[in-house]
């Protein structure tokens, strides 16, 4: 059973690895590349723990093979901060306290920032549906929301008290 | 204490960024599925694909010739432990049942029973190999419902076992494993006394903890004996206890690191993985990783119970609740140890009633064995008394809140189990309900309000911590307590407050088994409330050390020496003139004064005071489809104190939305064959984000004064009233009273269709 | 298990020899969302991964005799981007639009949804009620297959050996013509629909319905077409007698089943509910139309 060779970009660097058609893409950044940021909740495409963008589309990593990443730019947490400089989503995610036990958060950042990506200024409404796939058992979601559109109004150079 | 009543904390009571949060924003913090070292094999469990079934034979040789398969362990490889219930009725725990639950030995008791365990150089060879081994079963018939395995003619679980707290104690085999009996007052006569009794039964399904980290640890046996495990708990110490006596280690010789934990909520209060992985690597002479799949999680991890409650209550026409009984079954699982003892002495708790009674049944039957949820036992017996005091309200004409105002229990009041009500506080959420703009803000068409109430015990008990102050001044405070939800800011803020510095300068860690005393379970509320008194014992410990360094760098007495906002000086002005010392400046002549500066501290914190919530829930009922909105929720709870105000809130918020999740739509649902058909978050149904509205909350503050900040716990009781609070809007909306959980849209609209208004 | 295959073919004809080459091992891959979740549970377990994706056509929508032509693997996200068609086809783009999360979303295909044969599948009621038709290719060349007539019972297609679908056709909407898709799930997203209702009607001048068609998911074994349910609105301005007769008849059409989602009694009683509040929802769309 020969592995298949990819060629991909994860987080804006060139990346190569060998893995099974079994595998998934979760599979190959937690178990191969050590990119253990992307949560397994679930491997079925419930919880977007597993959250990454692949070519700017967000997708669940659980529900991906691994030998689809080739040729394709992947997107994870990893590479969400710039340097030491967090994200503004990260940094309201930590001033709302939006994460209790923080399994979720990941999956939640790479989601809440495609949205903000393609929509600056969302509604409570919007980012509310926009996360539905990412479930969080611990916040019952309101500060994650909040932390969400401060962010939000933030990027968009809005002040906030 | 005069300390608890306080107003002008400096940290306390504010939200500081939480020490573990950039980790766990950016993914480099570590959960229980994140490690691993060099040589680590795979496991996998083989689990029962039958509700209950008697084990002929296990034929492993196949998978133990498989290339690449390195152990292979069944039931028979644990040592056996004796049939005997130890530590307190409450809690009490049996090992003989424990072991069988770990792995099944003479029966499969549920489906997803795990009955054998290999570990291999892949995971596909391991699953292969599980794949591989052959299993004998006679399959049984099975019973899945409370009610029905209490009937004379169910399928038993264990043919020998009979009911306990029964005397003469019985001979005939029975599902029930244990009965239990409170009394206060005269039932009867009370029951005689009232103008209105109301007798109805509930009914409850079992529902999941639903943490989002499924079970995960790694586990390495030395050729020594010695063994060292990462897995995420909400106790490594409680994991350390249980792994060495299920596998027969001294505890020494088990170290346990505590990895992050995604979620617990009393299901990672117990072990499933962790003597598995342990006796695997031992056999295999390398490391072991064993993880659980979200299957294997809803059919082989928590639950808690689904439960029948009759339930009967009498009241005078004007309010005054004169008697109550209940008779609580609820479902243990495959094994014994239901809540239901909690269950007991919560329903009535709230409430002063001077004739009670409880009587609670602990039934087994072929579903997994329950682990705690969340103020385990106490919402599931809310639902019953507070929906029917919501009826009782309808029909004497009286408001909700002020009924419950009237009967409201104060310090005092005499409680089922003996023992007085210690604690203020629930009179006061009922108030912040009553004064919210919710409670009388107005309603539309198809729309309803509802409110309820709820009561927990909270937990103390042994918590260890140590405190050091590094040379550049920075403190440094370690605990035993896992961090699920923001304590390890809960635990600096304490010391930073005590210490009198700012925030930043202190760091707390949660440490392994091999650096800090003993502490309990992250379970009943009690990590800021007893692990805060450690960590509060340890600081004032350090305070005295520091007192006492000034103290000789001054030559003079310690007495002369008072510790103020972070710095030592001179008691008076009688002391002598000297320039205030700074903790920094201590610290950086630590070595000339005695050497390092720290100090540990142990408690089994006793005095811990009970949690009340009151809820309000306004929700809307489609009146073709059943389906429910919830449209707006308040939260009140009694806190004692806020030490992390937003990370209190968060449980507010976190535990009101699990109970809607149980309201509405959570529930295990099981095929004819007993095997679990919602086996998955998408059919099993959680609340997801649109589903909600923002969760209001008012966070009552009655100090404890039995803490140095008043800190009651606060991670539970916010389930206790909300499928109560839920229910009662639901007939508030429709004029349909629900009974039963899940209140999903199905049974919502078969409701809709009787006939006549009900209340 | 443990020798599986992948392959991307870069052509129909090369998919429909892999697949024919396969003798029924092979499975293709669109989005993944309902096979990766159906193999990682051990119930289906192919020896070859067909990854049609890079096929030319699969991922494009193009307009066409006033219709649109949809690639069978175009994400929900992709077709949610299109202005043009979720003015023309509302219902269709968001019954689509309903299947999953937007992680979901950012995968799953029309081929996916309606080859995985799930009676309760969103866009298949959405799609029957449109009138589109499937290109479906195989090693016998090039078929046009209205939508209803792919799935046969749970799990199950119509589809022959080495067959697959290439794309969708969308016809070109008539004056006066609106779509709708309503489904009952008990959370407000991530669930499975429970009952699904596709309605598409053509309103005269005068407000006169002068076609209809409606299609129930999640009722039967597969998506049903119910033309006594159109019949109840055809010549009706959807008066309350019209609707009523709509309620009964997509009722009338029901063969559901008892299970984990929901009951015999509530999928019955709520096809009826949905098939009027869609009907309605596609009259007002008429009229702006
Ligand atoms: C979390 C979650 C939520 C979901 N929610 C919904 C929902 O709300 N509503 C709903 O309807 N579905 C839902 N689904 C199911 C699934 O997302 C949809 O059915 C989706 O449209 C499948 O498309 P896909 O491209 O991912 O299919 P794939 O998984 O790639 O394929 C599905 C099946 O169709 C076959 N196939 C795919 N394309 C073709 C083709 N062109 N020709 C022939 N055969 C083909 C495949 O071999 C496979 O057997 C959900 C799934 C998940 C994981
Ligand atoms: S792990 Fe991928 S969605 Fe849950
Ligand atoms: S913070 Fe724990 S699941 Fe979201």
């Amino acid at each position: 059973m020969a592995k298949h060779h990819v060629t991909t970009t994860i987080n804006g660097e060139s990346v190569e690895f060998l893995c099974d058609t079994r595998q998934t893409l979760l599979d190959v950044l937690r178990d191969e590349l050590e990119l253990t940021g992307s949560k397994e909740g679930c491997a079925s495409g419930d919880c977007g723990a597993c959250s990454v963008l692949v070519d700017g589309r967000l997708v669940c990593s659980c529900l991906v093979l691994g030998v689809e990443a080739e040729g394709k730019s992947i997107e994870t947490i990893e590479g969400m901060a710039k340097g030491d400089k967090l994200h503004p989503l990260q940094q309201k995610f930590l001033e709302h306290a939006a994460l209790q036990c923080g399994i979720c958060t990941p999956g939640f950042l790479v989601a809440a920032k495609a949205l903000l990506d393609s929509n600056p200024n969302p509604t409570e409404t919007e980012v509310r549906y926009w996360l539905a796939g990412n479930l969080c058992r611990c916040t019952g979601y309101d500060k994650i929301i909040r932390a969400v559109l401060d962010a939000a109004a933030e990027m968009r150079g809005e002040t906030h008290g | 204490m005069a300390e608890a009543l306080r107003k002008d904390f400096k940290i306390i009571g504010t939200r500081p960024v939480r020490p573990d949060g950039i980790p766990k924003v950016t993914g480099t913090a570590k959960f229980g599925a994140d490690f691993s070292l060099p040589g680590t094999l795979f496991g996998k469990i083989l689990r029962s694909p039958h509700a209950h079934a008697r084990i002929r034979k296990i034929d492993t040789s196949k998978a133990a010739a498989l290339p690449g398969v390195k152990a292979v362990i069944t039931g028979a490889d644990f040592p056996e432990q004796k049939n005997e219930f130890i530590g307190p009725e409450r809690t009490a725990v049996n090992f003989w049942y424990m072991t069988r639950n770990i792995m099944a030995r003479e029966k499969a008791l549920y489906e997803g029973h795990a009955v054998a365990a290999v570990a291999a150089s892949s995971p596909e060879i391991a699953e292969k190999a599980a794949r591989l081994i052959e299993i004998d079963y006679e399959v049984l018939p099975h019973v899945i419902d409370v009610d029905a395995a209490m009937a004379p003619d169910a399928p038993l679980l264990f043919e020998d076992m009979t009911t306990r707290g029964v005397e003469p104690a019985p001979t005939r085999p029975t599902n029930v494993s244990k009965r239990l009996e409170f009394k206060l007052g005269d039932v009867e006569k009370g029951f005689a006394d009232a103008d209105i009794v109301l007798e109805k039964t509930y009914k409850t399904e079992a529902v999941h903890q639903g943490y989002i980290e499924t079970h995960a640890c790694l586990a390495r046996y030395d050729a020594d004996g010695q063994g060292e495990l990462w897995s995420s708990s909400q106790g490594h110490f409680v994991v350390r206890n249980l792994t060495a006596k299920l596998l027969g280690m001294r505890l020494n010789d088990l170290k346990v690191n505590p990895a992050e934990i995604g979620g617990g909520f009393g299901g990672k209060t117990v072990v499933y993985l962790e003597p598995v992985a342990m006796l695997l690597s031992k056999k295999a002479g390398h490391p072991v990783r064993l993880a659980m799949t979200r299957a294997e999680v809803f059919k082989a991890s928590g639950p808690t119970s689904g439960a029948s409650i009759t339930l009967k209550i009498g009241i005078k026409k004007d309010g005054t609740i004169i008697a109550g009984d209940a008779a609580l079954r609820y479902q243990a699982g495959a094994v014994p140890g239901s809540p239901v003892m909690n269950g007991c002495l919560c329903i009535f708790a709230c409430y002063a009633i001077p004739n009670q009674r409880a009587i609670g049944y602990d039934v087994v039957s072929n579903r997994p064995k329950v682990a705690a949820y969340r103020a385990p036992g106490s919402g599931i017996a809310a639902f019953a008394v507070e929906s029917t005091l919501d009826i009782l309200a309808k029909q004497i004409g009286m408001d909700p809140i002020e009924l419950r105002l009237k009967n409201a229990t104060r310090i005092g009041a005499p409680m089922l189990g003996g023992g007085k009500m210690s604690h203020e506080g629930f009179v006061q959420t009922l108030q912040a309900i009553r004064n919210h703009p919710a409670y009388s803000a107005p309603l539309g068409p198809n729309q309803g309000r509802g409110v309820a109430s709820g009561y927990w015990f909270n937990g103390g008990g042994e918590s260890g911590a140590s405190v050091y102050v590094n040379a550049d001044g920075t403190v440094v405070v370690s605990t035993g307590s896992p961090d699920i939800g923001g304590s390890r800011a809960s635990m600096a803020m304490m010391a930073a407050e005590t210490l009198g510095i700012p925030y930043d300068q202190v760091r707390a860690g949660v440490s392994d088994t091999t650096t800090v005393a003993y502490t309990h379970l992250t379970a009943g509320s009690r990590v800021t409330f007893a692990t805060g008194l450690a960590v509060v014992g340890a600081t004032n410990k350090v305070i005295e050390d520091l007192r006492a360094r000034a103290a000789k760098i001054w030559g003079v007495d310690i007495e002369a020496v008072d510790w103020v906002d972070g710095c030592a000086k001179p008691s008076s002005s009688n002391v002598g003139k000297f320039e205030a010392l700074t903790l920094k400046q201590l610290a950086a002549q630590a070595s000339a004064t005695g050497g390092p500066i720290g100090a540990a501290h142990a408690v089994n914190a006793a005095k811990q005071a009970p949690g009340f919530s009151t809820q309000l829930c306004d929700i809307e009922v489609d009146p073709e489809t059943g389906r429910a909105t919830v449209l707006r929720f308040v939260v009140a709870q009694d806190a004692g104190r806020a030490i992390h105000r937003s990370y209190v809130e968060g449980q507010m918020q976190g535990g009101a939305v699990q109970g809607i999740g149980w309201a509405l739509n959570e529930e295990y649902i099981y095929d004819e064959k007993g095997r679990l058909a919602n086996a998955g978050f998408l059919d099993y149904r959680m609340p997801v984000a649109s589903d909600l509205p923002m969760i209001e909350t008012v966070v009552v503050e009655v100090p404890n004064n039995d803490h140095p900040f008043g800190v009651k716990g606060v991670g539970e009781v916010n389930i206790v009233p909300t499928m109560a609070a839920v229910a009662n809007a639901i007939t508030a909306a429709t004029g349909k009273r629900m009974s039963a959980l899940p209140m999903s849209p199905p049974r919502l609209l078969e409701a809709l269709g009787r006939p006549g208004k009900e209340v | 298990m443990s020798s599986l295959q992948y392959a991307t073919p870069a052509s129909v004809q090369e998919a429909v020899a892999l697949l024919a080459k396969a003798e029924g091992k092979a499975r293709i891959l669109a989005g993944g969302t309902d096979l990766l979740v159906q193999m990682r549970a051990g119930m289906v377990d192919p020896a070859l991964i067909v990854d049609i994706k890079k096929i030319p056509g699969l991922r494009t929508v193009t307009r066409e005799g006033g219709g649109y032509r949809i690639g069978a693997a175009v994400a929900g996200a992709e077709l949610s981007d299109r202005a043009d068609i979720s003015k023309d086809w509302p219902g269709v783009v968001e019954a689509f639009d309903l299947i999953g999360s937007t992680q979901i979303q950012g995968r799953a295909s029309l081929g996916g949804n309606l080859c995985n044969a799930s009676p309760a599948a969103d866009s298949v009621p959405a799609l029957v009620a449109a009138g589109a038709k499937a290109t479906v290719a195989g090693p016998g060349g090039t078929r046009i297959v209205p939508v209803e007539e792919i799935p046969t019972g749970p799990g199950r297609t119509s589809l022959k050996p080495g067959e697959f679908i290439v794309d969708f056709v969308l016809p070109a909407k008539a004056a006066g013509t609106g779509d709708a898709y309503l489904r009952l799930i008990p959370r407000t997203e991530m669930d499975i629909a429970v009952v699904g209702v596709g309605v598409c009607l053509t309103l005269d001048a005068a407000g006169v319905c002068t076609a209809a068609r409606v299609a129930l998911g999640a009722v039967a074994p597969t998506v049903l077409l119910v033309p006594d349910a159109a019949k109840a609105l055809v010549g009706s301005r959807l008066d309350e007698a019209a609707l009523q007769k709509l309620d009964a008849a997509a009722q009338a059409a029901c063969r559901p089943i008892n299970d984990k989602r929901g009951t015999i009694a509530y999928r019955t009683k709520v096809a009826g509910v949905l098939a009027r509040r869609a009907a309605l929802i596609a009259a007002d769309r008429a009229r702006t139309n």
